[in-house]
């Protein structure tokens, strides 16, 4: 029996999205960009899920581009943005504690001319309003801060810092990976205030490879795919019609969710962190538990590696994570425990555990029955 | 079930030694090391890199067994790096793959698989394990002649032998690669790896200008009697033997004949002066008890090389080896190892080159 507890990593796909998908590959093979029937007939399910979307967001469907996956929206935001807007100056800002989504394509733009500053985050794992603020200037084309940190599920008042980076420079456009937040907390685009925000279908029951990115009415990014000008031109390529409908379902049901989902996973991350603080008295919780996604528990244990403990949870048939997982497969220090403060040491016995929809009591009682005996394996080498 | 972790590099070796060990009835785990920083260091060869991840890993699903990728790279960095780079600037020759083996393989990796509740760790090199926990265990010489490898393994005592497996020491490396065709191994014709895996394109030079500057500076060639002879492009350039890239004319062939890296000089003589008599070595392990003074041993100083005969008087401080006949060109950093001289192919153990004595001229 497997015990699945890596939901910030990727989401099973639900039931109904399977359906939907499956019935759409079957039946409509159109191309939404042609004129005829099957055409028309695929456009339609394409804009009945814009209009899914838009609303799961707080957002109108004509701000909706959909892209082939989170990475790409964060890609595009940050590309995208800067190009179209290099005239305006080449200050970019970015928070510490990014997903390498960004962090990378930042990297990018510096070795593209542009200045980046990183902005600190807080040992709590927040980014603060005035310290991301405080970086804008007159030159200052965009920031970027995520929503919800993936690795410690830590919210940010997003609202707060596009207020006050607006505030600064109002010409400045504010990004939001938000690839965490859908289903986790409840989004209101055009009430935080953001230009830009990043999606990925997989993070809430949909599937793989399908995204969007949220392009505020009034701002505009240049395109990084080129071609047959879809998606207003903003990404080119014939449309994912199955995945995007997927989507589209995924977060209509996300949305709706949001809070009786919080309720349950709330009690059982409860549930999970007494019992290990009970088995494993000097187990360092990262980042705080306020502000913090229901589903996400991330924690250290002194002593130990996590990659050994990953290895012995999934002989046990628990699956969670630890630190970033590089191509190989390697698992590297994670740069969101250094940039809120942990030392390398405990940063690398480091265990994230994210819950989701499929949760259950079992998969709680399930880590809290192996991870003491397993720990005490791993640190009896050390 | 006995559980066994086996290295795998995303060689064939490694691949067969996997697939030879599930044959057997092993609950079988493979995993790889992540050795250096960054996603590669060598596009070429080696351990490290990222194509011979996805090689091993695709080879595992064949063989139908887990496998991961762990990360040791700072481990490997504050150990063999570090050394390589000491030795290169203290003018030794160093061999890496000796190192990871005692810090890596055979150590942190050993280790490591104890804790994953492996019974052994496997490996893909050419050496043979003999005996029990009661009799003792013996370490014996790949049976493949050419492609031994017990010469690297020379710091395996009896607790790693315990616990340590080489199945594809018992074959001819031929064999080994048609078992990877038949079981469809996409490893089975991948040559094999000599250069050092984090040394790029096997550009030593390269790697020594950029990453040891202290061992780059240029200084000068001298001769035997302490003439300057010409100039050396920094102390990591050369080893004890070298004769190519010496830019020098003295009308006669000379050889690097040693390396004084505190003075920044580099000696060049004639072949004779290459000449060594005795050598002492330090670190010394030995798979068994250390033998009585005087005992008669083989020995080889370098990986593939010939092997000398001479006398082994140890002590707790090292090991002093005297040559039957003078042996040409020994460079310290390089390890020794230690052959029976009743059974040529038994391992006695090792170490690593500390000092070496000219050989008495002749009269």
């Amino acid at each position: 029996m497997e015990h699945y507890l890596d939901h910030a990593a990727t989401t099973p796909v639900l039931p109904e999205v399977t359906d939907l998908m499956v019935a759409i590959l079957r039946e409509d093979y159109g191309n939404p960009s042609s004129v005829h029937g099957a055409g028309r007939r695929a456009k339609e399910l394409v804009e009945d899920a814009r209009d899914r979307v838009a609303r799961a967001i707080g957002a109108r469907p004509d701000e909706i581009v959909f892209t082939g996956g989170g990475t790409e929206a964060d890609n595009l935001a940050l590309k995208g943005a800067a190009a179209k807007l290099r005239g305006n100056g080449e200050h970019v800002v970015v928070s510490a504690f990014e997903h390498h989504a960004v962090l990378d394509a930042a990297h990018w733009l510096e070795g593209q001319g542009f200045d980046v500053s990183i902005a600190p985050v807080t040992p709590e794992g927040r980014a603060e309003s005035e310290v991301v603020a405080g970086l804008v200037g007159p030159r200052t084309i965009l920031v970027s801060v995520m929503t919800v940190n993936n690795e410690i599920g830590t919210v940010q008042h997003i609202k707060a810092i596009a207020d006050a980076v607006h505030g600064k420079n109002p010409h400045t456009v504010v990004h939001t990976d938000a690839v965490q937040a859908l289903g986790n907390v409840p989004v209101d685009l055009h009430a935080w205030g953001v230009d830009l925000a990043a999606f990925a279908a997989h993070k809430l029951g949909g599937p793989k490879g399908v995204g969007a990115l949220f392009v505020r009415s009034g701002v505009a990014v240049d395109a990084i795919v080129h071609g047959g000008g879809q998606e207003r031109g903003m990404r080119s390529g014939t449309l994912n019609v199955a995945g995007i409908a997927g989507f589209g379902l995924a977060a209509e049901i996300a949305a709706k969710e949001v809070y009786e989902k919080s309720e349950r996973l709330l009690a059982m991350r409860e549930r999970l962190l007494t019992g290990l603080r009970e088995s494993i008295p000097d187990l360092v919780v990262n980042g705080a538990l306020e502000h913090r996604v229901a589903g996400n528990l991330n924690v250290s244990i002194p002593g130990t590696e996590g990659e050994t403990l990953l290895l012995l949870l999934d002989q046990a048939g628990i699956a969670c994570s630890s630190g970033s997982a590089c191509a190989s497969g390697a698992l590297d220090p994670s740069h969101v425990l250094l940039s809120i403060g942990s030392s390398r040491q405990l940063a690398r016995g480091s265990l994230r555990f994210s819950l989701g929809r499929a949760s259950t009591d079992e998969d709680v009682e399930a880590v809290l029955d192996a991870l003491p005996g397993i720990v005490q394996q791993a640190r009896r080498a050390a | 079930m006995r559980k066994a972790v086996v290295a795998m590099s995303g060689g064939v070796d490694s691949s067969v030694a996997a697939a030879l060990l599930v044959e057997r009835g092993y609950d079988v785990t493979g995993i790889m090391l992540k050795l250096w920083r960054g996603e590669t260091a060598n596009n070429n060869s080696g351990c490290c890199n990222l194509g011979a991840a996805e090689d091993a890993r695709r080879v595992a699903d064949v063989l139908g067994i887990p496998f991961y990728v762990l990360n040791f790279a700072e481990h490997f960095e504050d150990t063999v790096v570090r050394n390589f780079h000491e030795d290169y600037s203290a003018g030794r020759t160093p061999n890496p793959c000796v190192r990871c083996n005692q810090w890596v393989k055979f150590g942190a990796l050993l280790e490591r698989a104890e804790v994953l509740g492996a019974d052994v760790l496997a490996t893909g090199h050419y050496a043979r394990v003999r005996g029990t926990e009661r009799d003792g265990f013996r370490l014996l010489r790949g049976r493949d002649a050419n492609k031994d490898q017990s010469y690297v393994l020379w710091m395996l005592g009896q607790r790693e032998l315990a616990r340590t497996l080489f199945p594809v020491g018992e074959m001819e490396k031929a064999e080994t690669r048609r078992i990877a065709e038949e079981l469809g191994l996409r490893t089975a014709r991948k040559p094999d790896s000599q250069e050092i895996c984090f040394v790029r394109d096997g550009d030593l030079a390269g790697y020594v200008t950029e990453n040891i500057p202290g061992a780059s500076v240029p200084g000068p060639l001298v001769d035997t009697g302490g003439n300057v002879v010409g100039e050396h492009g920094g102390v990591a350039r050369y080893t004890i033997g070298q004769r190519k890239g010496l830019r020098v004319s003295l009308g006669r062939p000379v050889f690097v004949t040693s390396i004084d890296a505190e003075r920044n000089t580099v000696v060049v003589g004639d072949r004779g002066d290459l000449a060594v008599g005795a050598m002492d070595v330090m670190e010394l392990r030995f798979v068994s008890q250390a033998p009585a003074p005087g005992t008669r041993v083989h020995v080889q100083h370098r990986a593939h090389g010939e092997v000398n005969e001479g006398n082994l008087t140890a002590d707790a401080h090292g090991a002093r080896i005297e040559f039957d006949r003078p042996v040409e060109a020994i460079a310290p950093g390089q390890s020794a190892a230690f052959y029976s001289a009743t059974d040529p192919d038994e391992l006695l153990g090792g170490g690593v080159i500390s000092a070496t004595v000219p050989a008495a001229v002749p009269a």
